[in-house]
């Protein structure tokens, strides 16, 4: 077992686990933050993406230990109101169906666009050829992503 | 006890909690707010002006929780922004079985559920026109809140509901005409969007209860291998693992947290008894359909003498097909929380079949089916998966054997080995065609694992696609053979259509090539006394541009299908360049009957055509030794985002009941791409998944 701090959604978090458990499971099982999803366990799919120092990350094959120190930002802290730009174009575009990829989707497309402030399409498809929908929701997440960024550059927002 | 249940689900609302899946002790002391009010079976009413509406079908991504709840507040005429949703548990009020498959929700909920929300609203009626002691007839319900229409004085529905429900339930209500429509058949955004945007919806994945432990299952690689001998001495070893128990699949590992129990699972020592399974590969199925293709089989359909007439028949065209076994696949791998107690058992489940699942802890646990608590929670995906309860039994003897709650979750290697697949499946098609090119004798020769039982030698669910197909060919014979290699098969979305209208559509495009004539000219002549799919395809093909030139090297494909009670047409768009095939547009049109949700309806359209456009070009289980080769997304890959096509989706307006949409889409695409990729190249594809050397 190892005692690892770091930053989670913004609040200093300690944990005790072992070294090599997954980030996943801390957050799900250890934590109780169950909006990071189990889809594959070997980053296949992307449904358990969060942000590590602002990249997107699998946590399903990131090992407690490798983030201490850092700062993590789940679907939980991306915002705390579905207020950010992503969150809220993915409303207004109603993009989930059964919605459990989704916080993985989120979460690629929050990091994208953190980045790339007017993702092309070449741009969206590199940035979310590893997350997997099942109901194939791939188009409205194509329009949801562009929207978003029409939201951050009228609003000016910083996020 | 259901009605305690509703209670307690209910209070979660009232008290400002998360709305669904919110988990409460089964004994909360809590009761209810004095003046609250069960209406019937779907509409319950808070004196705070709370509408609940309880979905009794299941949520898995087909938009069943907001359409629903269309039809229920379309009569009680509540606020459509104020309502809430729960998951009942399984009732008798809900009919003999409650689950979502077959695409019936809203099929077997068209009346039953409008005529709820209408009762609900005549006991609110009545009860103000009590209260204001006038005739039911000066009284108006309308946003939430009765109206006297002499004084235009007001009533809430919080205010009024717990007399209303003390009222006598009208024995008849008058549902509305169409033309009265507010919310059905309006564009409408779904209900469950908000918390699965912000990960606050509680999939089954999701559910956290006190003192609950995980447990993962080591299950025997062979399909209906047995446990002979084990060593758990390095499991055990692992921190966090609490025990080993052998349950009927296999053993499992129960540790504090899901991790452990997957690290104490990989150190796990177990001697299989394999069985006869062993001995099954795929290679060995294709000989078998093979051999079995030049058998008849047990007769389905027979329209005149196929036989007699492919005889005299001026041109006869043979075909065989071949489809391999596909795995759902859901993105929440399955699991289940179970808490078996000596009096009573809980389970909370994203499930598609919550009797299915109720009966299944009853009889593992030998309780009666009334002592056993199903909390439906929304699903990560289905298309047919969840409607088994294998995974739901585990997880209920697991918690029976350590007498602790347990959340049960498989792997994804597990999701993909231990499937109940869509069968592997061919087809020998023959068919003749008269001095003009027109056919006059279609024979096809299924075979393939079935299910659903057997009547006459014939599964229904393994000659659907083939057997009711609509075109007008005098002489039409379908037979078929069962054939059962012990590997797991079941409901996989849109069950035999999924291959059945692949080899149809296939070879239909196969005659008009053969007889001379235009896909389109040839269907919509076949079609002439089928008005419904006759009219799809022809919205299909004008939306497409059909006659319209492409550019060198792309091609454009039909399928039709009727399924579900709906009738879809697509026309998919491709190109083969370099040996690469490129799906670039497809353009769908479906009548599926009243259109209750159109929005919801384009989205299940383009679902089900993504389902169906991954299977159709990377789909595939394979089996060797009676274990299946796949393990992960990496060796069962499926559509990625800059491979989607872009989608069209046309609805035909009508005004016949409605339809099943979930499954509507998932049949037409694999033969729309076949037969387009015939028109960019001049191929044939017969088998799927469709493979680059197939197109070359």
């Amino acid at each position: 077992m190892a005692v690892v701090k770091f930053t989670l959604n913004g609040k200093p978090q300690t944990v005790d686990a072992p070294p090599a458990m997954p980030l996943l499971w801390v957050l799900r099982d250890t934590l109780g933050l169950t909006g990071t999803k189990f889809g594959c366990g070997m980053s296949l799919c992307g449904a358990c993406t969060v942000h590590i120092n602002g990249q997107p990350v699998r946590s399903c094959v990131t090992p407690i230990s490798t983030v201490a120190g850092k700062t993590v930002v789940t679907i939980e802290g991306l915002s705390a109101d579905a207020s950010h730009p992503i969150q809220r174009a993915w409303i207004e575009e109603d993009v989930p169906q059964c919605g459990y990829c989704q916080s993985g989707q989120i979460m690629t497309a929050a990091a994208l666009l953190a980045k790339t402030s007017h993702p092309s399409d070449a741009d969206i498809d590199e940035a979310m050829h590893g997350n997997i929908c099942r109901c194939g929701t791939y188009d409205t997440i194509r329009a949801a992503i562009h929207r978003a960024a029409e939201i951050r550059r009228t609003e000016g927002g910083s996020r | 006890m259901i009605t305690s249940v509703n209670r307690r689900s209910f209070l979660k609302t009232a008290t400002g909690g998360l709305l669904i899946g919110f988990y409460l002790p089964e004994r909360s002391e809590l009761s209810a707010a004095p003046n609250d009010a069960k209406l019937n079976a779907y509409v319950h009413i808070g004196s705070d002006d709370t509408v609940t509406l309880f979905i009794h079908k299941a949520e898995m991504g087909q938009g069943t929780v907001t359409s629903l709840s269309m039809l229920l507040a379309e009569e009680l005429e509540c606020d459509w922004n104020k309502i809430r949703t729960e998951f009942p548990g399984v009732s008798p009020e809900y009919g003999p079985y409650q689950g979502v498959v077959g695409s019936a929700s809203i099929r077997t909920s068209w009346v039953p559920l409008r005529t709820a929300g209408a009762t609900a609203r005549e006991m609110l009626i009545e009860a103000a026109a009590q209260r204001w002691g006038v005739d039911k007839s000066r009284c108006r319900a309308e946003n939430g809140a009765v109206t006297n229409t002499a004084s235009n004085a007001r009533l809430s529905f919080g205010s009024l509901a717990s007399e209303a429900a003390k009222l006598p339930r009208p024995a008849s209500v008058t549902l509305k005409d169409p033309s009265q429509f507010r919310l059905i058949g309006k564009p409408t955004k779904r209900l469950d969007t908000h918390d699965k945007v912000n990960g606050r919806t509680t999939f089954g994945i999701d559910v956290r209860v006190p003192g609950m432990l995980h447990a993962v299952v080591e299950r025997c690689p062979v399909f209906g291998g047995k446990v002979g001998s084990f060593d758990a001495s390095k499991t055990k070893a692992i921190p966090g693992v609490k025990q080993v128990v052998q349950i009927s699949t296999g053993l499992a590992v129960v540790a504090d947290n899901t991790w452990s129990a997957m690290e104490g699972r990989r150190v796990l020592k177990v001697q299989w008894d394999e069985g006869t399974v062993a001995s099954i590969s795929s290679a060995g199925i294709s000989k078998d359909f093979a051999a079995h293709a030049q058998m008849p089989g047990a007769v389905a359909r027979k329209d005149g003498d196929a036989a007699a007439s492919l005889a005299t028949a001026a041109k006869k065209i043979e075909s065989v097909y071949e489809t391999p076994f596909l795995a759902h696949a859901p993105m929440e791998p399955l699991n289940c929380v179970a808490h078996v107690r000596p009096d009573a058992c809980e389970v909370w489940a994203s499930t598609q079949g919550q009797t299915a699942a109720r009966d299944a802890a009853a009889k593992i646990t030998g309780l009666a089916p009334e002592k056993v608590q199903v909390y439906t929670r929304f699903m990560g995906g289905g298309f047919g998966r969840r409607a088994r309860a294998d995974y739901i039994g585990e997880a209920v003897e697991v918690s029976k054997a350590i007498g602790q709650p347990v959340q049960l979750t498989w792997s994804r290697e597990d999701d993909l080995q231990q499937d109940f697949y869509r069968p592997a499946a061919y087809a020998r098609l023959t068919a003749g065609l008269d001095q003009q090119g027109w056919p006059v004798a279609f024979s096809a020769r299924l075979i393939c694992p079935p299910f659903g039982g057997l009547r006459d030698g014939v599964a229904r669910t393994a000659v659907e696609g083939v057997v009711d197909v609509l075109y007008a060919i005098p002489n039409i014979l379908v037979d078929y053979h069962a054939l059962d290699f012990g590997i797991p098969v079941s409901y996989w979305r849109s069950v035999g259509y999924s291959q059945n209208t692949f080899f149809a559509e296939s070879f239909l495009d196969e005659l008009a090539a053969a007889g001379g004539k235009d896909p389109l000219e040839l269907r919509l002549r076949l079609l002439a006394n089928a008005p419904r799919l006759h009219a799809a395809l022809e919205l299909a093909a004008d939306k497409a541009g059909w006659s319209k030139t492409l550019p060198a090297g792309h091609g454009r494909g039909i399928a039709l299908v009727n399924n579900i009670g709906s009738f879809t047409a697509q026309v998919a768009e491709v190109s083969v360049e370099r040996g690469k095939l490129r799906v670039h547009r497809v353009v769908a049109a479906v009548d599926c009957g009243y259109a209750v949700n159109p929005a919801g309806i384009d989205q299940q359209i383009r679902s089900g055509i993504v389902f169906g456009l991954s299977a159709a070009l990377k789909g595939g289980i394979t089996i060797d030794r009676g274990r299946v080769q796949q393990q992960n997304f990496h060796q069962y890959d499926v559509l990625r985002m800059e491979e989607m096509p872009a989608i069209e989706v046309h609805i035909v307006p009508s005004r016949n009941a409605p339809g099943g949409i979930g499954e509507a889409s998932t049949p037409g695409i694999a033969p729309a791409v076949a037969n387009a990729i015939f028109a960019a190249t001049g191929k044939r594809v017969r088998r799927l998944p469709i493979r680059s050397e197939d197109l070359a």
